[in-house]
């Protein structure tokens, strides 16, 4: 039966296809050029076509839904997919609608990303099956549904979405402003000591000592990582002992922008240091933006010049192995820190000292011995310690509730399910 | 004021994001995406102060009266970049210079494509040197992560279940291979990362804030 129908889909199709301009149609036809297509039952429409609003956003969207054709999936099965028409209300009789956006067989929803905030616009969806021809490609055909009503989208002055992320935010936030305020009043913080940055000046030395370079790789990224930021804070202390033990620092950097403020940053720590006779902005220069090319010069580098200590120090990422496992065959002093997972563990693997993580962004604090920044990293503990208590509150009520509902499904366990109020859209 | 500024700038741009994140409405989103472009515009212009000082630096190699192999690099450096610039320019039928066929495409299929694989495949060695060191058993730790790892590649490898196959349903050893994988690996990795998602909040917060302010040079 179906390739019968096929079949009589097949001449109709094609006239049909020449006919209809791609992209825009006219709901006030119900099944398109009905006559040519008489004697083959075209796909049922969609029906219940409705648009809505769509929630915490900046007023572009709406969102269209619909109650599926009755051959989508059952029936003649031959919907293959929907195309969703967009005019606005009020539009001159006749004019056509513009598509949209085209959802598959099955959906029921479609997202208009595309309006303009208090524009009525009204929607069409239309049914779309897909009739073989023999030895050709197979032609769309097409029904249309009847009209949405109007309804225009609006912007959103919270989203409410992110209400979790709010709370965390002030949390954390006024805890950390909370302990700065403190330190600032002259309470002593304890900071434990973190092994890579008391070697700075240990590798520093040893360079100094050997009468060889030092290099130091901020990372691959630009100036809108902060880790670059926190490398390039690192930088200006490695600096700052550097010109105070006379040893030979260079930077070669991947991005223009992180030469520009690596200048400045060792300048600064050169004049602190009393030396800024010494400071030399040509050691700090670029080699190029590409991932390998970088790696393939800063080897090139260490290859010939074999430099006592290495320090990399920002956000990496293949290339991190490929950097550190040749500055550990030179057999240089390696301090790495990074807040890329997946790259830790090749530092910890080719380098003396790692950072790991938050160490990275600890840095300053714990360099500078400022109270205000210390204060900061106290307030990280409190947000780790109140990160602590709900994991282990998520813990025993899901455990609770798995014994008391007899079931391991998360979607089951209701409210003793925590985790969900933690989703951020 | 060189200070001052860049300080002001940067607690309003980040005000702004923060306060996008939560509010939807105009203007905030589009105030968030011109900083952006703003971002893309510097670091477009900021190009030519890589390039140039690239050229500087490489020619004065080339350049020196020191007899050391830098001097070939340097000029390997700077031939490269005319080269592919003046292709890339004049001779790859203008704005058509990234159409496949054209002579632009040629040089970055056949030169720098393979330049870049073979540095990528270089990895595969450093990571058989690095695995060798990191997984002596000089430590408690260092054995439990060599025994760790052991059992991981053992369950990978299909020989892992061929000799665990007398072991009960569960106990495989792509089972133990997986349940490692599963729970203390992704244990010490989220430990990690909500150490870090804290640490890039706080200093957030101070660089907005203006409390961290060493980027600028000085402490």
């Amino acid at each position: 039966m179906l390739s019968g129908l096929a079949c009589g889909l097949l001449l109709a199709c094609t006239a049909l296809a020449q006919d209809m301009p791609t992209g825009t149609g006219s709901p006030d036809t119900a099944a398109i050029a009905a006559p040519v297509i008489a004697q083959v039952p075209p796909p049922g429409p969609a029906t219940g076509v409705t648009a809505t609003d769509a929630p915490n956003d900046d007023g572009e969207a709406l969102i269209v839904s619909w109650t599926a054709s009755p051959d989508d999936g059952a029936g003649l099965r031959n919907v293959s997919s929907y195309r969703i028409l967009r005019a606005e209300a009020g539009r001159p009789s006749g004019a056509p609608f513009d598509t949209v956006g085209l959802a598959t067989a099955g959906n029921t929803q479609f997202i208009d990303g595309t309006t303009n905030p208090g524009r009525d616009y009204i929607y069409v969806v239309a049914a779309l099956a897909m009739a073989p021809t023999p030895g050709g490609a197979p032609v769309e055909v097409s029904v249309q549904s009847d009209p949405s009503q109007p309804v225009h989208s609006r912007a959103q002055w919270f989203h409410t979405g992110r209400l979790n992320s709010l709370f965390a935010v002030l949390i954390v936030g006024g805890a950390i402003l909370y302990f700065i305020a403190r330190a600032r009043s002259g309470k002593s913080l304890f900071i434990r000591k973190i092994g890579g940055l008391e070697a700075v000046d240990e590798a520093v030395g040893r360079a100094t000592e050997m009468g060889r370079k030092i290099f130091y790789v901020p990372g691959t990224q630009d100036m809108d990582e902060v880790q670059t930021l926190a490398g390039i804070t690192i930088l200006g202390r490695v600096a700052k002992v550097a010109a105070e033990y006379e040893a030979d620092l260079e930077v070669p950097v991947a991005r223009s922008l992180v030469m520009v403020t690596c200048r400045e940053v060792v300048k600064e720590a050169f004049l602190n240091a009393g030396r800024p006779d010494a400071f030399n902005e040509e050691k700090i220069y670029y080699l190029t933006d590409d991932q390998f090319g970088y790696a393939a010069g800063i080897d090139g580098l260490v290859m010939r010049d074999k430099p006592a200590t290495m320090f990399y120090m920002g956000a990496f990422y293949a290339e991190s192995l490929i950097l550190a496992e040749t500055g550990n065959s030179i057999g240089a002093i390696q301090i790495a820190g990074t807040a890329m997972p997946a790259q830790l563990p090749f530092f910890v693997a080719a380098c003396d000292y790692t950072l790991i993580g938050e160490e990275l962004f600890a840095a300053s604090a714990y360099l500078s011995k400022e109270p205000k920044l210390l204060g900061s990293l106290k307030g990280q503990d409190v947000g780790k310690g109140i990160i602590l208590l709900t994991i282990l509150l998520g813990i025993l009520l899901t455990s609770i509730g798995a014994i008391t509902l007899k079931t391991s499904e998360l979607d089951k366990l209701g409210w003793y399910n925590i985790g969900q109020w933690f989703d951020v859209q | 004021m060189r200070r001052e500024i860049p300080t002001f700038i940067a607690f309003f741009v980040g005000v702004i994001c923060i306060i996008q994140f939560f509010i939807p409405h105009w203007p905030f989103g589009t105030m968030v995406d011109t900083f952006s472009d703003w971002f893309i515009i510097l670091q477009s212009f900021a190009i030519w102060l890589g390039v140039l000082n690239l050229m500087k630096v490489s020619l004065e190699r080339s350049l020196s009266k020191k007899k050391t192999h830098d001097r070939w690099y340097g000029f390997v450096v700077v031939l490269s970049f005319l080269l592919i610039a003046v292709i890339g320019m004049f001779f790859s039928g203008g704005r058509e210079f990234q159409v496949p066929g054209s002579r632009f495409d040629y040089l970055y299929v056949n030169v720098y494509t393979p330049l870049s694989s073979t540095m990528f495949a270089i990895l595969a060695f450093f990571v058989a040197s690095a695995s060798y060191r990191a997984f002596r058993a000089r430590s408690w730790e260092a054995t439990l992560l060599l025994a760790a790892a052991f059992l991981v590649m053992l369950g990978r490898a299909p020989v892992g279940d061929m000799l665990t196959q007398w072991a009960p349903e569960g106990a495989h050893m792509s089972d133990i291979a997986n349940w490692i994988m599963t729970y203390p690996q992704v244990a010490g990795q989220r430990a990690i990362m909500i150490g870090i998602a804290l640490g890039v909040a706080s200093a957030s917060l101070r660089l907005i804030l203006g409390l961290e302010r060493s980027y600028l040079g000085g402490d």
